[in-house]
């Protein structure tokens, strides 16, 4: 097939997937064999299109002018396709967990679920294709819309309540921020396309350039950057799959994605090289990865203290990026890959102990590692890679992140970093320790591991996290390519 | 025949009427105005083909030349009106029919019909003639029919709303007329081409800027315009399901077409503009709509009257996109007229169904409606989210060239409020999105509401297509834009 096509496809199949789910609603088999097709599909198509990319092509397809000089239309460049293509094997997994979850929670609406989800990966393919700003904000409006049933899944007040935080947060950012910045800045470069060194040199001076920035970066509320940080743990009131795929995975990173991408093809590394416009980024990251920490820290609720640790994990990739650092930008773009194999297996595990035991609290925790050995080995592991420490992905893409930052002389993201890797330890750590050393009360003697879709699905993740490590040189070398794009 | 088609236009409608009285049969009386309607849209069709290739027709009746005699004069402008008019209406007869059996009293439908096709040859007269007491006889034509059509609802209190509006209509009409005499007086003339050439010479007396306040209260307050739109709620939420949806999608847009028309073609805009800073007033009024009606609509549990004070707002979208006074800002005014009748007609066809199967459109009595009508709920949403202006909808198109039209002008205050306008319609259309899909509804065991299944085939049918029109003219703009471009540059070219 050639390279438009394979674009056509990967945006289609988890289009075409949703109604056949749909259409499959009465037959529970059929429709979960669908969803998992559907993803296989999808990884098959963006794998696709990996050797079009490494040759040096940038396939692209202009869909339709949707206004006059501006299209809808996709670019595949290295860090589009490698975000895609970590977002799409990790929905087989997912796909392959939700069936176990879904089934063992006896979760209602599910052909909902599954249909929504795979709206939901269709518009996250579509910001990582997007080959200008119009079109990657069509795909991220429609992530929103299409997690919002996702969130509000349970139906119940609190629900609800969280799904119009979701919503509200969301929505009033892109609207009011992001849709702004857009057409402000087609006002002044008389172009939406993503191009290197930037569209914006020579055309906006002084500081502009900072609320522009600003703009764009609170625009982008899926990056959770603080203070818009607050709908991601609203957010966890959704099942699990929903929260590791999609608040893990697809969601927050197509937010930081967006970042990095207008950062690097907007901006221009140049027109901020001098950190003058993009130091109060750098400021704001360092916050909010030690302030997400802190609290996650002090939470008690293992989703909540994941959905934390992330919002400090995307900050990492918004510092990096901010650095301004080539090796930091690289980094920015490895850690969306590494922080997703970590963080989805982390989740997994969370929902593994909630279908087994219905426990949601980490102080209800203790002595589960005996009972479900495979869950919680899986959760060390991800932990581990959340720390940074070898033998696992999270070490990579902090070496990198580290590295450009010391380049650049940044010491106070040096510091961060060092000191959010000790947080990230304190808070991860203990569960694991309690998991395995201490004893449970009584009643724990019934638990057995969780059903085994939702095993393999969890030692897959948590394998993939130790094959990056140990097996790093495609992935070096993919790291070489990108950073001959950016 | 061709030549002829301007007067066609009006012709088909009108005479059509009082056909109607005379078949009664509501089958019959149905095909007859189903014909007229969407003859009157290819005429439209045929007319904007023509108008596009020439620039301008001009049609004399009777033979008498102006300025004496009567001239029907079309331009870019009008034909785009004509197009939208005679689409919503086309669409809405198709639409029509189940839920006229189930909301008008049988011995009244013919008169439903009736009214229905005088108020549409009102419309079609008002965009076509280049008279401006013709305009009036017109707009008196459809005002009267609206009244009519608005008492027909089956609540009693449709019949207070349409006194009030006939009332209010009435205030305005004369307003209009007075207006007109004013211009009368002081010119002679009352063709549009002759009057903008001989204000020139008189414009600053004060007898024509008389005309003009005259004029721009009664035109207002037939669009409803803020602070004037108190007839506007009563009366779309109290007249039957369908005539809300042709009410709310056509004929405000066509009162801003005529305030356009007295603004740009009949005055002079920089006289308008900059002597009389027209553009100031209408600028306070526009953000007090939006804001006002965006306000009352997340107050509203009854979801018609919800979508009435929305419409109330997104005339204030519509005037705001004129008070900008460029290029860009009209464009945006003009594309929302065409996009706003889209949304609306779509966002109360579904209303329409809704009510034609539960006999209610109360918030509480939505509950898991969603569920019980999937179709209809279904195209609730899109046509939300094209309301609120989501991409890939009309709205998105609308709110971009508002939001760079503010841009331009670097009013950047301005682009928050539009952007906070927006914002407020989220908050309303989401209580409806939430309560039709997740709260199930507490009475759910009672047999009548179980029962509640999807509207019948050919109410979903041309709301589907709506709804079609709201995604397709939201990918593919070329002609909306390009007609709304065409016309905002003739009006702005047409100045000195």
């Amino acid at each position: 097939m050639n390279p438009e096509m394979l674009i056509a496809c990967a945006l289609l199949v988890p289009l075409a997937g949703a109604v056949l789910i749909l259409l499959a609603g009465g037959r529970p088999d059929l429709r979960e064999s669908v969803s998992i097709i559907t993803s296989g599909a999808l990884f098959v198509s963006v794998v696709y299109l990996i050797p079009h990319v490494v040759a040096g092509g940038r396939p692209s397809l202009h869909v339709v002018e949707l206004l006059p000089g501006i299209s809808i239309g996709f670019e595949i460049e290295p860090a589009g396709l490698l975000f895609a293509a970590i977002a799409s094997l990790l929905w087989v997994a997912s796909s392959v967990y939700s069936i176990g979850y879904m089934r063992g929670n006896n979760e209602s609406h599910q052909t909902r679920f599954y249909a929504f989800f795979a709206l939901a990966l269709a518009s996250t393919i579509g910001v990582a294709f997007a080959a200008n700003l119009l079109t990657l904000f069509i795909f991220y409006e429609f992530l929103t819309l299409t997690t919002y049933p996702l969130v509000t899944h349970k139906g119940s007040a609190e629900a609800m309540r969280a799904g119009r935080l979701y919503l509200g947060l969301l929505l009033s950012t892109s609207i009011g921020f992001f849709l702004v910045a857009i057409i402000w800045t087609w006002r002044i470069a008389g172009t939406l396309d993503f191009t290197a060194g930037g569209i914006l040199p020579g055309r906006i001076a002084g500081g502009w350039i900072a609320v522009l920035l600003f703009l764009y970066i609170y625009g982008i509320g899926k990056a959770a950057l603080m203070p818009i940080h607050r709908w991601l743990p609203a957010a966890m009131i959704a099942p699990t799959p929903v929260s590791a795929l999609l608040h893990a995975v697809a969601v927050v990173k197509a937010g930081v994605f967006s970042i990095v991408k207008i950062i690097v093809y907007v901006f221009g590394t140049e027109l901020l090289a001098d950190g003058v416009h993009s130091g109060w980024l750098v400021g704001m990251a360092g916050v909010t990865i030690i302030a997400a920490s802190i609290t996650a820290l002090y939470s008690d609720n293992l989703k909540r203290l994941l959905a934390y640790s992330t919002i400090s994990q995307l900050s990492y990739v918004i510092i990096a990026a901010a650095i301004l650092a080539p090796l930091s930008v690289l980094g920015a773009v490895l850690h969306i890959a590494t922080h997703a194999f970590g963080k989805i297996t982390l989740f997994f595990a969370a929902g593994s102990i909630y279908t087994a035991t219905k426990k949601t609290e980490i102080s209800q925790m203790d002595g589960i590692g005996r009972r479900m050995p495979w869950t919680m080995a899986a959760f060390a592991i991800g932990s581990l890679s959340m720390i940074g420490v070898p033998p696992t992905a999270g070490f990579i893409s902090k070496w990198y992140i580290l590295q450009g930052a010391l380049e650049r002389g940044s010491w106070f993201s040096v510091s961060v970093i060092v000191v959010s890797t000790l947080l990230n330890a304190a808070y991860l750590l203990p569960i694991v320790y309690a998991a395995f050393f201490r004893t449970g009360t009584d009643h724990d003697h019934a638990i057995k591991e969780a059903p085994l879709p939702i095993l393999l699905a969890l030692g897959f993740t948590a394998l993939g996290t130790i094959a990056i490590f140990l097996v790093p040189e495609s992935l070096l070398e993919y790291a070489g390519l990108l950073q001959a794009s950016l | 025949m061709i030549a002829h088609l301007p007067i066609l236009q009006v012709v088909v409608p009108l005479l059509s009427a009082p056909v109607c009285v005379v078949l009664r049969r509501h089958n019959p009386v149905w095909v007859l105005v189903f014909l007229a309607s969407w003859t009157a849209f290819f005429i439209a069709v045929l007319l904007l083909n023509a108008v596009s290739r020439a620039g301008e027709i001009h049609y004399v009746l009777g033979g008498w030349d102006p300025p004496w005699g009567i001239e029907y004069r079309l331009d870019v402008l009008s034909a785009y009106l004509l197009l939208i008019v005679t689409a919503i209406g086309a669409v809405v007869i198709s639409f029509a029919r189940e839920s006229v059996i189930r909301e008008i009293s049988s011995d009244r439908i013919y008169l439903f019909y009736t009214a229905y096709l005088l108020n549409l040859a009102g419309l079609l007269g008002v965009i076509t003639t280049g008279d401006v007491f013709n305009m009036f006889v017109f707009i008196e034509i459809s005002s009267l029919s609206s009244y009519a059509l608005i008492s027909l609802g089956r609540d009693r209190l449709a019949l207070l709303a349409a006194y009030r509006y006939l009332v209010l209509g009435t205030i305005g009409a004369t307003f209009f007329l007075i207006g007109v005499g004013l211009l009368y007086v002081m010119t002679g003339t009352l063709n549009i081409v002759d009057l903008r050439a001989r204000l020139t010479d008189v414009e600053h007396t004060r007898t024509i800027v008389t005309a003009l306040a005259f004029l721009t209260v009664g035109i207002s307050l037939k669009f409803a315009l803020f602070p004037l739109h108190f007839w506007l709620p009563g009366a779309y939420t109290f007249a039957p399901s369908v005539v809300s949806v042709f009410l709310a999608s056509t004929t405000t847009k066509v009162y801003i077409y005529v305030m356009l028309r007295f603004l740009y073609s009949v005055f002079n805009p920089a006289f308008v503009f900059d002597v009389i800073s027209l553009d100031l007033v209408f600028l306070v009024c526009a953000l007090l709509a939006i804001f006002s009606g965006s306000l009352n609509a997340i107050r509203q549990n009854d979801v018609k009257c919800m979508m009435a004070y929305s419409s109330i707002a997104q005339i204030g979208y519509m005037i705001l996109g004129v008070s900008l006074v460029s290029v860009t800002g009209l464009l945006a005014g003009i594309i929302h007229l065409f996009n706003h009748a889209l949304m609306k007609g779509a966002l109360f066809m579904c209303l329409a169904c809704v009510y034609y199967k539960t006999g209610s459109v109360r918030l509480g009595d939505l509950r898991g409606i969603g569920r019980r009508m999937p179709w209809t709920m279904a195209a609730f949403v899109v046509a939300g989210l094209s309301l609120v202006g989501i991409p890939l909808t009309v709205g998105f198109i609308s709110k971009w060239y508002l939001v760079l039209a503010a841009i331009e002008r670097d009013w950047w205050w301005l682009v928050a409020a539009v952007i906070a306008g927006s914002l407020l319609a989220v908050v309303y259309i989401w209580r409806v999105v939430e309560t039709a899909y997740f709260r199930d509804s507490d009475d759910a065991k009672s047999p009548a509401r179980a029962e509640v299944a999807e509207a019948p085939l050919s109410m979903l049918i041309p709301l589907w297509a709506m709804i079609a029109a709201n995604l397709y003219f939201g990918i593919d703009t070329s002609l909306t834009i390009g007609l709304a471009e065409q016309a905002a540059n003739y009006l702005l070219g047409a100045g000195p």
